[in-house]
């Protein structure tokens, strides 16, 4: 039952032929066997997912209507707060702190009875790409655990793919939910900006941060999208429309006629060859599917990377100012004699890691009086090329693709010593973050080279979400009849306590 | 020897430059739902978005925007089609997100300016004031540094933070350089700040209470000698918690510069605070190395964009102007200018103003508010509105003037109400209080205090006229106080063939 699909559990769970106690007390099990080797979380809440869990089967049992997902289990990633639960976005800076409040995503999540299992593990404040930043040890790739699971949401990813949880919540500043997707062959999406609250979400970039669904499937994902997908009050950047009708889409399974745009500067140097293999073969299924496949350029995406690395440290040194000890986290230095500011800094030496204090820097040093305008202004007039380039190209094609990484997994230690082989990794994932576009990545299969997953990335335009859904799910459909099992399938068994 | 005021306007040019502070009095804070009031217990008017919680976002508090551009167009700015927030970066505790999000570069209205007139030795004068900017921002929350001499976060022991007040909503009215005003500078910043506050007072945006911190002004001035057409290096002056402060910190000021450059030093660009004991000022911070705050667009916060039909439907609820309704009401009640001026000092006009529309005479209504009032208020350390209502006030003039009440019976009913007994009427009811009118009862007294007094009475008859006096006296105590005095003296003489 673990290895099916969430929307195979919802319809056993509509059926009664499993309760949502039964299936999430599975899924601690299976949590209880092998977290020790992948380390997906941070924090399991036994109790208040089987009490969540009854609470829905209770429900159900009095014949109350119920979300789509109701009883299915999820795993959330411990950057987004959920009341009472420890919650410290990987920082030792907020050890020990349980938040007051729901984020919107949970209050979303609870009201459509999706049963939350615990807390993933993440890089630090979401900075990274590997979880080798998060202050709490590193997660592994369960297809091969000497290898990262992506980053900064390789909790939520690795939690899919060693069936921990059929669903998980991720979120993306420069390919946070694509990436992990990618590498551990699993769906994540990054809906438009704006399309998820960000209420909750604990900021690293604002303007680049969205939460998004994670999946074994892109059905699943879009049942998992709709659930905590709409417009919040609490969020001035949410869009005040209705919610791009990406189940329906998912469901289609037909692209004839549409336009699928390659993006020339997304590929090349620099990509693995067994990705560009893998990439390639996803394009000639949907040709067969009855997609027409153009070329576009988008010029500007090479200046994406070093705006992105100017944009992002930059908010990040301003959200992540709060952190001073002063009302909640941790707190050192406070022997009764230091002042205020004193027990600040060294609270904030203490409780941030390197690459933390690395973007906190150069942010603050972004923003300075006399160095704004050459690197946060120009940043921005990127920012602007790149959402220009964007238009061009979505006026050529109804859906813009390219490899969502230009490698597989990399080994863990392999780039940690090197933040800018580090930031590569991210090249083709944050562009859709700089125009606040949707993305989304889906497994094309195994790279000939090393056996392990290829993403392949749909791009849609803004609140035109269902698009990307649209042509997942028809390339997924068509590699599924070809293969004859998920790709997850090959993944080796990880030993269990 | 030291220059005095006159010295140094008669050396030094000043230029002015005034920023006033204004709490908003919207129900809710700027970025969130929490309350506003003032005086609450600490930390009680707190949410995770005010306290700056890890996830929380701000959303506008619409009200705010509505306020900011009523007082935008009544300092006949224009409104800006697009205006964006920004971050203030830098790191205080009772800052719960260690950066304040304010206006920068972008502000919501620009380019207004706002008229005063001050008496000067060549009558009234009417100085133009320009408004730079009006633009809006949160509210710091408030720490209270407890132990160390200074009350300054150096040196004490521990620090209080209460977060009720972070994240109000505040608007910020920057003028341009004042120059032009001479010797009248130190009467120009009182009138404006004067003029500003009956502005925002009659917008009803604020509670424009100095002494509480609702309004807040810094002033800066410069000095430079007469006809070099320079400018001086300025100085702010903040902690100015009063509209007399605001023309003794710059007169003060003033004075403080003349004397420096006099004696060949330099002015410092500084904070200085006013210090309402001397009239003097005390550096505070050193600006010379300006503090970097890297402004940068609020991320979380869309651009405000408020259309151009709801900026007119707003410029068409505009009261009017309160210098023309001054002059307005000044001409109907036919009110003596001093008068006028403690009226409007005493913050009363409103209140005097509604007790005439309610039909009480305007002299009778401003002589009960600034006299009996007052007096009480005065006594009981609060305002005099929050005694009596003017529908109370209108109704004890008519009793008087219906010759149901005497002025000296109508001050006990006023003394009822204000000790809660209830209304006019109750209290007439309950201490008897009405005016005893009857002719026959009157004369009982009357005629009793004849046969008591039979020399007085005899006098009188022989045409000694003021010694009715004693009589009426009498009868006065006899009824208690109760008699209209008037009356019982025409009585009396008529009975004594004197009328
Ligand atoms: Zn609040």
């Amino acid at each position: 039952m673990i290895r099916n699909s969430a929307s195979a559990m919802a319809e056993a769970l509509a059926k009664k032929e499993i309760t949502s106690v039964e299936l999430t007390q599975l899924h601690l099990d299976r949590i209880d066997a092998v977290d020790s080797q992948v380390h997906a979380f941070l924090h399991v809440d036994r109790e208040g997912a089987l009490s969540q869990a009854a609470a829905v089967d209770a429900k159900r049992a009095a014949g109350e209507k119920l979300g789509p997902l109701a009883g299915v289990p999820l795993a959330l990633k411990d950057v987004m707060t959920q009341k009472g639960i420890p919650t410290t976005a990987g920082s030792k800076i907020l050890e020990g702190w349980r938040p007051p409040y729901d984020s919107t995503v949970v209050s979303n999540l609870k009201a459509n009875g999706i049963v939350i299992l615990g807390k993933t593990n993440m890089d630090e404040f979401a900075m990274g790409s590997s979880t080798e930043n998060s202050a709490y040890g590193t997660t592994h790739n369960p297809w091969d655990l000497d290898r990262i699971p992506g980053g900064s949401g390789g909790g939520s990813a690795a939690s899919l793919a060693a069936f921990e949880a059929p669903l998980a919540i991720g979120t993306d500043t420069g390919g946070s939910i694509r990436q992990p997707a990618a590498v551990t062959g699993t769906v994540g999406v990054k809906p438009t900006y704006g399309g998820v609250s960000r209420y909750g979400l604990i900021a690293f970039s604002s303007s680049l941060d969205q939460a998004g669904p994670c999946a074994r499937t892109v059905l699943d994902a879009a049942l998992l999208h709709e659930a905590i997908a709409g417009y919040d009050k609490k969020d001035s950047t949410s869009i005040n429309a209705p919610v791009p009708a990406v189940v329906a889409a998912a469901k289609k399974l037909d692209v004839k006629g549409l336009k699928i745009g390659v993006v020339k500067e997304l590929s090349g140097d620099g990509y693995q060859a067994g990705v560009r293999s893998r990439f390639d073969e996803a394009l000639q299924e949907l040709v067969a599917a009855g997609a027409e496949i153009v070329e576009v350029s988008c010029p500007n995406f090479e200046y994406a990377l070093a705006a992105y690395y100017l944009i992002a440290p930059s908010e990040a040194s301003s959200n992540l100012a709060r952190f001073d000890s002063m009302r909640y986290g941790i707190r050192v230095g406070d022997d009764g004699n230091a002042g205020a500011e004193e027990v600040m800094k060294i609270t904030r030496e203490v409780g941030f890691g390197k690459e933390v204090k690395r973007r906190i820097i150069l942010g603050t040093y972004a923003l300075s009086s006399g160095y704004y305008d050459a690197y946060y202004g120009s940043a921005q007039k990127v920012r602007t090329l790149i959402v220009q380039d964007f238009a061009k190209a979505f006026a050529q094609a109804d859906v813009l693709v390219s490899p969502t990484c230009p490698t597989t997994a990399f080994k863990i230690g392999e780039k940690s010593d090197d933040p800018l082989a580090m930031y590569l990794n991210d090249i083709a994932t944050i562009p859709v973050n700089m125009a606040g576009v949707g993305g989304m990545s889906l497994p094309v299969g195994l790279s000939p080279d090393d056996g392990l997953p290829v993403g392949f990335q749909i791009m849609s335009a803004a609140m035109k979400d269902d698009l990307m859904y649209q042509v997942g799910g028809t390339l997924e459909a068509a590699l599924l009849s070809k293969w004859g099992a998920p790709i997850l399938s090959q993944a080796p068994a990880l030993a269990t306590k | 020897m030291a220059l005095t005021f006159n010295d140094a306007i008669a050396k030094y040019e000043p230029t002015l430059g005034l920023e006033v502070h204004v709490e908003l009095n919207t129900l809710s804070k700027m970025f969130c739902g929490c309350a506003t009031e003032f005086g609450a217990e600490p930390n009680t008017q707190t949410c995770p978005v005010c306290l700056g919680l890890p996830g929380s976002l701000p959303a506008v508090n619409g009200k705010a925007i509505e306020s900011s551009i009523l007082i935008g167009l009544a300092l006949n700015c224009s409104i800006a089609p697009f205006s964006r927030f920004a971050r203030k970066n830098y790191f205080y505790p009772d800052m719960p997100k260690n950066f304040q999000t304010s206006q920068f570069d972008e502000p919501i209205c620009v380019n207004g300016y706002l008229d005063v007139e001050i008496e000067t030795d060549e009558g009234m004068k009417v100085f133009r004031v320009e408004i730079e900017r009006v633009h809006m921002e949160e509210d710091t929350g408030k720490s209270l540094h407890v132990g160390g001499a200074t009350g300054r976060i150096h040196g004490a022991e521990y620090s209080l933070l209460d977060y009720n007040r972070a994240g109000i909503p505040l608007v910020e009215i920057v003028t341009k350089i004042i120059p032009g005003t001479g010797k009248y500078a130190p009467q120009v910043a009182r009138a404006y700040v004067t003029e500003l506050r009956d502005i925002l007072r009659s917008l009803g945006v604020s509670d424009v209470k100095m002494e509480q911190g609702s309004l807040r002004c810094d002033a800066n001035v410069s000095l430079a000698e007469i006809g070099s057409g320079k400018l001086g290096t300025r100085s702010e002056t903040k902690n100015v918690n009063s509209l007399r402060s605001v023309e003794r910190a710059v007169s003060g000021e003033m004075v403080r510069q003349a004397n420096r450059l006099e004696k060949g030093e330099r002015i410092i660009q500084e904070t200085r605070h006013f210090l309402e004991e001397s009239g003097e000022t005390r550096p505070g911070r050193s600006k010379e190395q300006a503090e970097d705050y890297r402004y940068f667009p609020e991320p979380d916060l869309v651009p405000v964009t408020p259309d151009a039909d709801w900026i007119e439907t707003l410029r068409a609820t505009l009261p009017e102007k309160p210098s023309l309704r001054r002059k307005r009401l000044k001409a109907e009640w036919n009110v003596p200018d001093k008068e006028m001026t403690s009226m409007v000092n005493a913050e009363l006009l409103d209140t005097v103003e509604e007790t005439v529309l309610l039909g009480a005479d305007p002299t009778k209504a401003r002589s009960w508010w600034l006299g009996e009032i007052s007096r009480l208020a005065n006594e009981k350390e609060v305002a005099p509105i929050s005694l009596i209502t003017p529908a109370q006030v209108a109704e004890v003039i008519a009793l008087i003037a219906f010759g149901d009440l005497t002025d000296k019976l109508a001050r006990q009913v006023v003394e009822g109400v204000i000790s809660g007994e209830g209304t006019p009427a109750e209290v007439i009811e309950k201490r008897g209080l009405k005016v005893v009118s009857d002719d026959s009862a009157l004369m009982v007294a009357i005629e009793a205090a004849i046969a008591a007094q039979p020399d007085t009475a005899e006098r009188i008859r022989g045409g000694n006229i003021p010694a009715a006096g004693a009589l009426i006296g009498a009868v006065m105590k006899a009824t208690g106080g109760q008699a209209d005095a008037a009356k019982v003296r025409e009585l009396l003489l008529k009975h004594l063939g004197q009328s």
